[in-house]
């Protein structure tokens, strides 16, 4: 089924691109679309600890399943507001 | 129409225009706003300006989830936050906050909470352009529902000077 990737900040320059549609498992989850963008794009499995996933614009867990059309996003650590 | 208490724009923000938004009621004996400002160095680096992007309806879910934190914690004190995206030059806002209650104290541990949180859970991130190359500032790996992480911005909004 087809699910929308989203990526933001250093991940969107490692892929190299914000926005990108992949195939995935009718009974994916979050991990499984995480493991195939890493098998892909092997710098991204740096950031395998450290990242959040939204899916939907909605925080999420990575064992959360993933549903046909849904859009999935990784997002390294924030750093909005100001430095200190 | 009024402003809105959320924003996530690349429009310059306006603080006067927020603290109209916020502080509407006659019961406001204090306004507290903080603003985040580009400064031109970090880390020994010769800052020449900012990227900010964000995940716009995500960042706003979390500044509203950060109001309804605040208003549970505070309920009397009426808060505001507007973040900008896109390029900033050195000395232009990158967040603004608004917090307004009937006493001081309450209003400055709102707009304490309100910082060290939007720190800590909005999906919006800093690329550091400088004299030399350019890197993404990359801080906490944001969870809302870190505990640990909301108690610390509940500590710091106390002004424990240790932290």
């Amino acid at each position: 089924m087809p699910v929308t990737v989203r990526l933001f900040a250093r991940l969107r320059d490692i892929v190299g691109a914000s926005e990108l549609e992949r195939d995935v498992p009718a009974n994916a989850s979050v991990k499984t679309v995480w493991n195939e963008l890493v098998a892909e794009f092997p710098p991204l499995g740096a950031y395998a600890t450290s990242i959040s996933v939204a899916v939907n614009a909605d925080y999420a867990r990575m064992d959360a399943q993933v549903a046909d059309g849904d859009e999935v996003a990784f997002l390294p650590p924030v750093s909005g507001g100001s430095q200190k | 129409m009024p402003l809105s208490r959320i924003a996530v724009t690349e429009a310059p923000l306006n603080i006067t225009a927020l603290i109209q938004a916020v502080s509407t009621s006659p019961g406001h004996g204090a306004v507290v706003s903080f603003l985040g400002i580009v400064r031109n160095e970090n880390l020994q680096r010769r800052v020449t300006h900012l990227e900010y992007e964000g995940y716009e309806p995500l960042a706003v879910r979390a500044l509203n989830l950060i109001l309804d934190e605040a208003r549970e914690r505070w309920p009397a004190v009426e808060l505001g936050i507007h973040h900008r995206l896109g390029r900033l030059a050195i000395g232009e806002s990158s967040v603004a906050i608004v917090a307004a209650s009937a006493h001081r104290a309450d209003a400055f541990a709102t707009c304490r909470y309100a910082i060290e949180r939007i720190k800590q859970i909005v999906p919006i991130w800093k690329h550091e352009f400088f004299d030399g190359g350019d890197v993404w500032i990359e801080g906490a790996t944001a969870d809302p529902e870190d505990e640990a992480a909301r108690q610390t911005a509940l500590v710091q909004a106390r002004g424990d000077p240790t932290i």
